[in-house]
């Protein structure tokens, strides 16, 4: 056992008190290393901690907090820890020790004088002095001096000293103070001090200043609901009476859409998915559905937009699958890129372009970005030992080659990744290496490669992040691993390889290599517009009128943040680089994650078959949406979310909305005398309305989701309270009154359909059908606009939404949870809801059904008190259990069958 | 903030670690703070470490320290004091959670050692209550290969 105390830890005293006190069974060294061990591993803490005391006990364990050391001292001679002595060491470390490193602060480099410095000590002192006091004891934890007076003594005597320099109303406190510094282990290690000092203030000038308060994070910025003010309301006012007007004119479509000077011009993209990956829900949601919904919303508001995506499709992954597949890469391609497309149309995808990256347009500019880096001198040539069949004359990628594990012994380890053991193998490194094509042997070959020099442009890209942060939005995942990238170096990357399936290099001596992927893919959305458009240039050189926003998950961003800005930027040919970087993290599936390969989780090209419909798919994975943090599709979740948020609380709202203006008007939107009440709720919209805004155009998606949710709250509740169905049957005012509140739902039930078309365009098509809201009218305004007018007249309403049963989606649960039956059962089809008059969720059904069940609750308990016979009995019991299961669709509960009954 | 439990005798105890030390004796599941004086200080070291160190409002800077250290103190111990889960463990995880659902997968797999003893930890029974369980990848993702 071996204990180091350097002369200049401010814990160094209480160390070596709590020595002195419980006879150590250890020899303090002071100052650095002990001369017998040459070197010793810095223990964790050291970063912040450089000059602590450490004890290393024969164990090997390194006790490198002084209070832990204090403690085992007081442990080996069989003192054991109570809840006070516990307690204070808990406060010495939380409380004291910063307090008294600001004032050992103040006062050695500072230079203040001694009761100046006990300012910030002032609290701390005086709840010692209660404590002592109070408990009236002479020691903190009892009468004798325990491990919690020397650990609080030895961190207070650097300040105090003497306990005259403790103010004089602090008598208990005075006098525990000197008789500890009389005590003789605390005097013998006191006697150190002045030395002690000295070496402190050296260490703390040389570190920041001690923090007091730790800091705070800044709040959310969303508050309770915000109060409505009288501008807030007259605003709203304007804005509902200014009707279509207040609307932008909707956008005439355009092919091809080029940037337009003056306006908005915004390009967005998604990261490419490869193309013999089928693409599953976390992929979806992570960029193409994400940048869809931003797409859709950027066109509402009259921005010019170009929304691209395609399939990345070079690289060994797809070479290999076309081997074994017996196809040329092309071909199989080809037969990816269908399944890609078929997918993204199913899912309504709005892409302007869905293109490809082995295209004759994709060869030429990855040739002149990668001539215009060679002729500015940010190529260097290196040379890579990779392994080469001779027999099959190409050089091996590392999933070509089998072999024995250098690790484990294992020996069919492949060239990445050992199956047994799971360590990541270097495939060079394999021992036995084969081909597992020809399972010839593979030598070790040096081969040179060419490699971007990343190191040489860091001052360019460092210079470009910081006016894009400054002004582009950049998700925080985004900023913290491009950050992290830079922290650690940048080192040059290797944009060749040993392939034929991708872009050729154009140079001499790399004739028979390609560019590798990562490299590649990203000019893939170059290449991709520039087979939309000719002028494609307009929107890839154009960085004053362009906004470009690259969608993508958290894994791609250095990509995209990195390494092909840094092939743009060394090109300096004026491309226009990316502004808003939308970065999701990852969303897991039931707890675990996507596996294609063990069929767990639910993949694009299945969703179809789920018979669930697009549109609950894209509202579920939105409300989903991994913004912040991870997030996890659960099918549970998915059928709570699609009878609450979309059947009961959207659909039932907009239902309501139409039917009222159906069976109690004939289909004419009433006339409308907007009283106090109905003004407040326009603010409150308009308000909800604003938000929305705010959070799409910061790519807060789901955020936004939220708000067009808390719109159709608000105009559930408002048409609860107003009972329209009521009043329609009173005096005339009560019927004005209805007619007031049927119109105003129905008008916020169109402006729903207008925020709701960026995440559920479906929905909102057929809610226009339905209220056949002219396409003129159906953009997004800046708060609830009037757009179906008194006289207006609506279609057919009808159900938006079906309700999922819990057997159906237990039933697909199953199927995806990756233990299915090899024959997959077919898609059930949603049945259809419940056949009640009105939707589920109507208030006044569920008061009706109450009443019906109380009521037959009564009878069947007089029947069964009047002992009846028991058929007659039986059937009003029956009768009673179907109320109660109607009650509970109406409530959108899923009913309770009574399984058990029947055993009694 | 910090925690008071108000107990029916004697006054109320403050403090994280009191707190937990506390129930841990009166649920007699004192192995949780170690047996010998060695493992009793070392749980007294690394809980003193996570109410000091881990303590939420902490900067990037610092979580980065604080990860390094784990990681470099978990390169050869399944648990925090070595060979045996205590206390520390658990006090330890609650104040990561927070920290290691934001990293992403590049710095999960930086901090392996931390990555796998919270995996570990999540799974101990009991422990993990109502956090989300933290994902890591079997695969890693970047290899410092370029």
């Amino acid at each position: 056992m071996r204990l180091r105390v350097p002369p200049g830890a401010p814990a160094a005293l209480k160390v070596l008190a709590a020595a002195g006190a419980a006879p150590a069974p250890v020899r303090p060294h002071l100052g650095g290393p002990a001369g017998e061990s040459g070197t010793f591993t810095p223990p964790p803490g050291a970063h912040s901690q450089p000059r602590g005391s450490r004890l290393e006990l024969d164990n090997g364990t390194v006790l490198f907090s002084a209070n832990a050391i204090c403690q085992y001292f007081y442990l080996c001679r069989g003192e054991e820890p109570t809840d006070l002595t516990t307690q204070w060491l808990e406060w010495e470390a939380t409380e004291l020790q910063p307090a008294v490193a600001a004032a050992l602060y103040l006062r050695l480099v500072q230079g203040r004088a001694g009761p100046d410095t006990l300012g910030v000590l002032q609290h701390l002192l005086a709840h010692l002095e209660q404590h002592l006091a109070r408990s009236g004891s002479t020691h903190l934890a009892g009468d004798a001096a325990s491990v919690a007076d020397v650990v609080v003594w030895g961190s207070l005597f650097p300040v105090l000293q003497d306990e005259t320099s403790l103010p004089s109303e602090l008598q208990v406190l005075r006098s525990w103070f000197r008789s500890m510094s009389l005590w003789e282990p605390c005097r013998d290690a006191a006697a150190l001090l002045p030395e002690a000092l000295r070496e402190l203030r050296t260490h703390l000038a040389q570190h920041p200043p001690p923090l007091l308060n730790p800091r705070h994070e800044p709040q959310d910025e969303e508050g309770p609901e915000r109060t409505l003010t009288d501008d807030d309301i007259a605003a709203a006012v304007d804005i509902w009476a200014q009707g279509p007007a207040a609307l932008p004119p909707p956008r005439q479509p355009r092919t091809p859409v080029l940037p337009v000077e003056g306006e908005r011009n915004v390009l967005i993209t998604s990261a490419l998915p490869y193309v013999n990956n089928v693409p599953h829900l976390g992929n979806i949601i992570g960029c193409v559905l994400s940048a869809d919904t931003f797409a859709r919303y950027c066109r509402l508001r009259n921005w010019n937009t170009l929304f691209v995506c395609g399939t990345d499709e070079y690289g060994t992954a797809t070479e290999t699958r076309a081997l074994e597949e017996g196809l040329s890469p092309q071909e199989l391609c080809d037969r990816y890129h269908a399944v890609h497309a078929d997918v993204y149309t199913w899912f309504r995808i709005s892409f302007d372009h869905f293109g490809r990256t082995t295209t004759p347009q994709q060869t030429r500019i990855a040739q002149d970005i990668f001539q215009r880096l060679l002729a500015r001198g940010f190529l260097l040539q290196d040379t890579l030992e990779q392994l080469r069949c001779e027999s099959c004359g190409r050089y091996l990628a590392d999933r070509f080659v089998e072999g024995t594990c250098p690790f484990c012994g294992y020996a069919e380890a492949r060239g990445d990744q050992c199956d047994k053991c799971g360590k990541l193998i270097n495939a060079v490194e394999l021992k036995n290496p084969q081909c597992k094509l020809c399972r010839g042997t593979p030598v070790v070959t040096p081969t040179q490669h060419l490699f971007l020099d990343l190191p040489k442009l860091e001052g360019q890209l460092e210079a470009w992040l910081e006016r894009t942060w400054a002004s582009g939005d950049w998700t925080a995942n985004a900023r913290h691993i491009t950050r992290t990238w830079l922290r650690d170096g940048l080192k040059p990357r290797c944009i060749t390889r040993d392939l034929t399936w991708g872009t050729p290099v154009p140079l001499d001596g790399f004739r028979d290599k390609v560019f590798y992927v990562w490299f590649d893919a990203p000019i893939g959305y170059l290449s991709i517009t520039a087979n939309y458009t000719e002028q494609w240039e307009r929107w890839w050189k154009n960085p004053q009128q362009v906004e470009l926003y690259n969608f993508m998950a958290k894994d791609n961003v250095p990509f995209h943040s990195v390494v092909f800005p840094c092939s743009l930027l060394g090109a300096d040919d004026n491309y226009t680089l990316v502004k808003h970087l939308i970065a999701t993290e990852y969303l897991n599936y039931e707890d675990g994650k996507f596996s294609k390969s063990r069929g767990v989780g639910v993949f694009g090209d299945m969703a179809k078959d789920t018979g669930i419909p697009a549109d609950v798919w894209r509202f579920y994975l939105l409300y989903l949406r991994p913004e912040g943090q991870d997030s996890a599709f659960s099918w549970a979740d998915l059928l709570l979310k699609n009878n609450s948020e979309l059947l009961n609380n959207l659909g039932n709202f907009i239902n309501r909305a139409g039917m009222f203006v159906c069976k109690f008007f004939a289909g004419t939107v009433p006339d409308m005398v907007l009283t106090a009440e109905d003004q407040r709720l326009l603010a409150r919209l308009t308000l909800e309305i604003r938000q929305y805004h705010q959070l799409m155009e910061k790519v807060r998606i789901r955020d936004a989701l939220r708000c067009v949710l808390s719109i159709s709250r608000h105009g559930n509740q408002y048409i609860q309270v107003n009972e329209p169905w009521k009043r329609i049957k009173g005096d005339e005012r009560d019927r004005q009154r209805a007619g007031t509140v049927t119109g105003v739902a129905v008008n916020v039930a169109a402006a729903l359909a207008a925020l709701l078309q960026p995440f559920v365009p479906g929905v909102s098509a057929a809610i226009q059908g339905q209220l056949r809201i002219p396409p003129e009218r159906c953009g997004l305004g800046p708060g609830l606009t009037c757009t179906l007018p008194a006289g207006h007249r609506v279609g057919t309403v009808s159900p938006l939404f079906q309700k999922l049963e819990p057997e159906q989606v237990e039933a697909l649960r199953q199927r995806f949870g990756g233990t299915q039956a090899k024959e997959p059962p077919p898609a059930s089809v949603p049945t259809p809801a419940p056949n009640t008059s009105a939707a589920p969720g109507d208030p006044k059904l569920i008061q009706e059904l109450t009443e019906q069940v109380a009521k037959q609750g009564n009878l069947v308990r007089q029947l069964k008190a009047a002992q009846a016979e028991k058929a007659q009995v039986d059937a009003q019991v029956a009768k009673l259990l179907e109320l109660k299961q109607q009650l509970a669709l109406a409530e959108g509960r899923s009913p309770e069958v009574p399984k058990g009954k029947r055993k009694k | 903030q910090v925690p008071v439990l108000q107990t029916n005798n004697g006054p109320g105890l403050t403090g994280l670690m009191t707190i937990a030390a506390h129930l841990v004796r009166q649920a007699r599941k004192d192995q949780l703070l170690g047996s010998t004086a060695e493992e009793k200080a070392v749980v007294q070291q690394w809980l003193e470490y996570r109410v000091t160190r881990v303590n939420g409002g902490s900067s990037k800077e610092d979580t980065r320290t604080i990860l390094k250290d784990l990681n470099m103190h978990l390169e050869d111990k399944v648990y925090l004091a070595g060979n045996i889960f205590t206390l520390a463990d658990i006090l330890m995880y609650y104040g990561l959670h927070h920290i290691m659902v934001d990293l992403t997968v590049q710095e999960k797999e930086k901090y392996l050692n931390v990555s796998r003893w919270f995996n570990h930890i999540q799974h101990y029974p009991g422990v993990r209550q109502h956090l989300s369980d933290v994902v890591f990848i079997k695969n890693r993702l970047y290899t410092n290969a370029h």
